[in-house]
């Protein structure tokens, strides 16, 4: 049988500020870019123009898909209108102007990839006219405020499974992978449609998916080892869940890819997200989870915080387990910092 | 080996119940007829999973406000607010990602792929669900001013045309006091009036029946100028919304209603449609704001004893219900009869709320799906490869034991589209691919169950234990990440629009399908392989 990573440790915890600091100037860049190119939505969130025209002769609308294409004008909606030869064309120009100026030049465009598709003189267009955006403005709001109640109801669901400290290092870790994502949109200048929502909205659950099933084992070996601390404890956990994750990531990886290489510029910026996206949720598994369980204990140690404030050293843990019964009256509670220490 | 077989059972029945969702099925379509160009609803037999705009097409409708009923001064904020309106209204339909937009000024496009009943579906667009309450004419004050309005029409020379002898069809109506009163009204005016002796009194005050044939010639009466100036002030009169039969003869009721509404749709909160168990009539029931049941339980206090009309866009909704005592934020609209689709069809645009205006259908073409058989063929191609390459690798890390899991992903894709027929999904093609990639998520679940058992192995227990405690340790993990992801859909699903939702339910089901799949089909593939061979001292794993 194969077995990849099977006795592994190593010790990942150990580079956690390096993974800090590339994240954080991933982020940074993403954010540069944001706010000096802006999000390229789609049409389906700003609107375009509409040009219908009639073809004297039939032509393949893949021809007729390329040409566009060739103009500048991807990704548009291209469809058979009530016949064969007559066609609706639904585009829109990167950075041009919305109004008539903006029409004029989509409809320019759509003339120009007819003349090669079609041959010129061999159409006639019917109409051209703005079209208002797709999508209700009401959508991107309320997508922001389910992603902001759902790290809400993950919170509390994991504090009930686990305890608040692993909800909130499993929130910080997602929120990271939003961000990082988006800047990765941006960093990419890709084209914010629905569907590229959508893979936002997958990488969150798959992300997730992904620090709970290494939080489940670090709950398992707190248990298992009493003698360990925590930061052995994480290292140890996620290297013994190191073979799944190489096996899941990588069969996800391969659809992905398969999506990305193959399916063509529809789906493409549904792959790139998706792809990034599967990185980022591994990374920030290891490295923004588990590093941020970490500081969360040693802020506010609880029970199980074992010498997370001196991790390194075992003795701490050690004295703490040993330590004489305190009477009632003087015991301090279990989660509040013990003086023995 | 009973407990095998009541999995088994388990397992068949799943696959069946699945099948019969997937089998083809009639299903109405909206297409060209060949001949003449027109549209048509015909019947075709296809599987009963739709196909989103962008692979299969479906219907384009172009509509603009409707200015035949007086004109309205800005169509182009009308349309906005229009647009809104539809969106809301046609999102609620699930998930069959519509386009709805606006094209140009004053028109709003609205294309919906293969839509399963277009005509339930222009209803919904089209209606304007302007809802009101209104006080019907206690006073009576239109019945006294019939023969006012009778003299107008005389002097404006049109004559009775009625045949039937009013007395005679008005006996029909039970022995009330004020039916004998119309009776005797009716003969004070000793040559019958030409709109009188048309009508006949209801059980109400300002109640007014109308035989159904006659229904036509008296709305040309009421609407003509003269009688509408000789109506008495504050005073109008609406139809029933339906025709209803009293002995033989089917009538149409028409209602004096004071012209103020006491409350109007907009202060409508909520609405959702159900069925009285006691009376079995469809039911709207409905919630009003907080400033709404404020005026409303004033306005009833005010008008005990009273009936009130439930006015929808124009027509009178059953029969006016007496007001018996102070309503507050709660109601219901009773639909007598009418099925329980028509009960839900008006909660949902009633909780949509009503068009600025009513919209009329421009134009309506068949298109094509936006996206040509190239992209599709891409698409399906990628699918096709990224999957050979979760079944190599599953297949050659795990061997045996992957080739199970595999075996369970083909349920798994089952059990999926299966589920996505049941919520009447559409499928598009970033749906397929989303479809693709769950796939690849799908194995998650074997993943960890396999590592588990290899994990026992290591540690030395028996073929038999290490299956069994590699479920069991495996199952925390696999129950938490679903759990948690299960429930961030469901807030998906809860506070997100449309397309949003679509995401959420797709997630769900996936989920749930592959859990099955991966758990509980794999575990049943696993006892049947080690019942098959007790001698068996390595695991193919």
């Amino acid at each position: 049988m194969i077995r990849l990573f099977a006795n592994a440790n190593y010790d990942f915890i150990k580079w956690r500020r390096q993974a800090f600091s590339l994240t954080g100037a991933i982020m940074l860049v993403g954010l540069i870019f944001l706010v000096t190119r802006g999000v390229n939505y789609s049409i389906e969130f700003t609107g375009g123009t509409l040009v219908q025209f009639e073809l004297a002769h039939k032509v393949p609308t893949g021809n007729i898909r390329a040409a566009l294409d060739h103009v500048g004008l991807s990704g548009a909606d291209i469809y058979n209108f009530g016949s064969d030869t007559s066609y609706v064309v639904r585009a829109r120009l990167a950075g041009q102007a919305t109004g008539e100026a903006g029409t004029q030049a989509v409809a320019d465009a759509v003339a120009q990839a007819l003349d090669q598709s079609a041959g010129p003189g061999q159409y006639q267009i019917a109409q051209r006219q703005t079209v208002g955006p797709k999508v209700g403005r009401e959508l991107q709001g309320k997508a922001l405020m389910a992603i902001l109640f759902s790290f809400v109801v993950t919170l509390v669901y994991l504090a009930f499974r686990f305890e608040w400290r692993f909800g909130l290092a499993a929130v910080v870790a997602t929120a990271h992978d939003i961000v990082a994502t988006i800047a990765f949109i941006s960093v990419m200048h890709l084209e914010v449609s629905l569907v590229v929502v959508g893979a936002v909205l997958t990488v969150v659950g798959y992300s997730l998916n992904d620090t709970i099933i290494i939080f489940d084992r670090v709950r398992e070996n707190l248990r298992k080892y009493r003698r360990q601390n925590l930061y052995e404890i994480l290292n140890l956990s996620i290297n013994e869940t190191l073979p799944r994750s190489v096996l899941t990531h990588g069969t996800t990886i391969a659809t992905t890819l398969a999506l990305l290489i193959l399916a063509g510029e529809v789906i493409r910026p549904f792959a790139w997200v998706m792809t990034f996206g599967i990185f980022t949720g591994t990374f920030s598994s290891i490295y923004i989870a588990a590093p941020v369980l970490l500081w969360i204990e040693k802020r506010w140690p609880g029970e199980d915080a074992r010498g997370a404030r001196t991790f390194g050293s075992r003795a701490p843990a050690a004295a703490a387990v040993s330590g004489p019964p305190a009477t009632p009256s003087s015991a301090p509670s279990p989660r509040a910092p013990q003086p023995a220490r | 080996m009973g407990k095998i077989r009541q999995r088994l059972y388990i397992i068949g029945a799943l696959i069946v119940i699945s099948i019969i969702s997937l089998v083809p099925r009639n299903t109405k379509q909206r297409m060209i007829e060949a001949g003449t160009g027109r549209m048509k609803d015909t019947t075709v037999r296809r599987l009963p999973i739709n196909l989103g705009l962008d692979l299969q097409g479906g219907i384009h409708l172009a509509l603009e406000v409707d200015q035949s009923k007086g004109p309205v001064p800005d169509c182009a904020d009308a349309i906005q607010r229009a647009e809104r309106v539809v969106r809301t209204r046609i999102d609620e339909f699930g998930t069959t990602e519509p386009v709805v937009q606006i094209q140009g000024r004053c028109r709003l496009i609205v294309e919906l792929a293969g839509e399963k009943d277009p005509a339930r579906a222009k209803g919904v667009i089209q209606r304007t669900a302007f809802l009101e309450f209104r006080i019907t004419d206690m006073k009576s004050l239109f019945k006294d001013a019939l023969p006012q309005v009778d003299g107008v029409l005389r002097k404006a020379g049109i004559k009775s045309r009625t045949t039937a002898a009013p007395s005679a069809v008005a006996q029909l109506f039970g022995d009330t006091s004020k039916t004998k009163a119309e009776r005797d009204s009716a003969a004070d005016a000793n040559s019958p009036g030409v709109l009188s002796s048309l009508l006949f009194q209801g059980q109400m005050a300002g109640e007014f029946l109308v035989p159904e044939e006659q229904w036509p010639l008296v709305d040309s009466l009421i609407n003509r100028p003269d009688v509408r100036a000789a109506m008495p002030r504050g005073i109008e009169l609406r139809w029933g919304a339906q025709s209803e039969s009293r002995g033989a003869r089917a009538y149409r009721a028409l209602y004096a209603v004071e012209s103020r509404p006491i409350i109007t749709g907009e202060e409508l909160i909520k609405a959702v449609a159900r069925r009285d168990q006691s009376t079995n009539q469809s039911i709207v029931a409905f919630q009003l704001s907080r400033r709404g049941a404020r005026i409303f339980s004033q306005e009833t206090a005010r008008h005990i004893g009273d009936f009130m009309a439930i006015i929808l866009d124009g027509r009178v909704q059953g029969q006016p219900p007496v007001i018996r005592g102070q309503i507050g934020a709660n109601g219901q609209i009773e639909l007598g009869t009418k099925p329980l689709q028509e009960a839900s069809d008006l909660a949902l645009v009633l909780r949509a709320g009503a068009l600025p205006a009513p919209l009329m259908i421009v134009d309506e073409r068949t298109i094509s799906g936006t996206l040509g058989a190239d992209s599709i063929h891409d698409g399906v191609l990628a699918g096709v490869v990224g999957v050979v390459l979760v079944v190599v690798i599953m297949v050659g890390y795990y061997r045996l034991s992957g080739a199970l899991a595999v075996a369970a992903l083909t349920l798994y894709c089952l059990f999926t589209l299966a589920g996505l027929a049941a919520f009447g999904f559409t499928l598009t093609l970033p749906g397929l691919a989303g479809f693709v990639l769950s796939i690849g998520i799908a194995v998650d679940a074997n993943v960890l169950i396999f590592e588990r058992i290899r994990e026992e192995l290591v540690h030395g227990k028996s073929l038999r234990l290490a299956v069994d405690d590699g479920f069991l340790h495996a199952m925390n993990a696999i129950v938490d990440s679903n759990v948690s992801t299960i429930l961030t859909a469901l807030i998906l699903y809860a506070v997100g629009t449309g397309p949003v939702q679509g995401f959420a339910i797709t997630l769900i089901i996936g989920i749930i399908a592959s859990m099955v799949s991966a758990i509980f089909v794999v575990k049943t593939l696993f006892l049947i392989w080690l019942n098959r061979r007790p001698d068996m001292v390595t695991l193919s794993i």
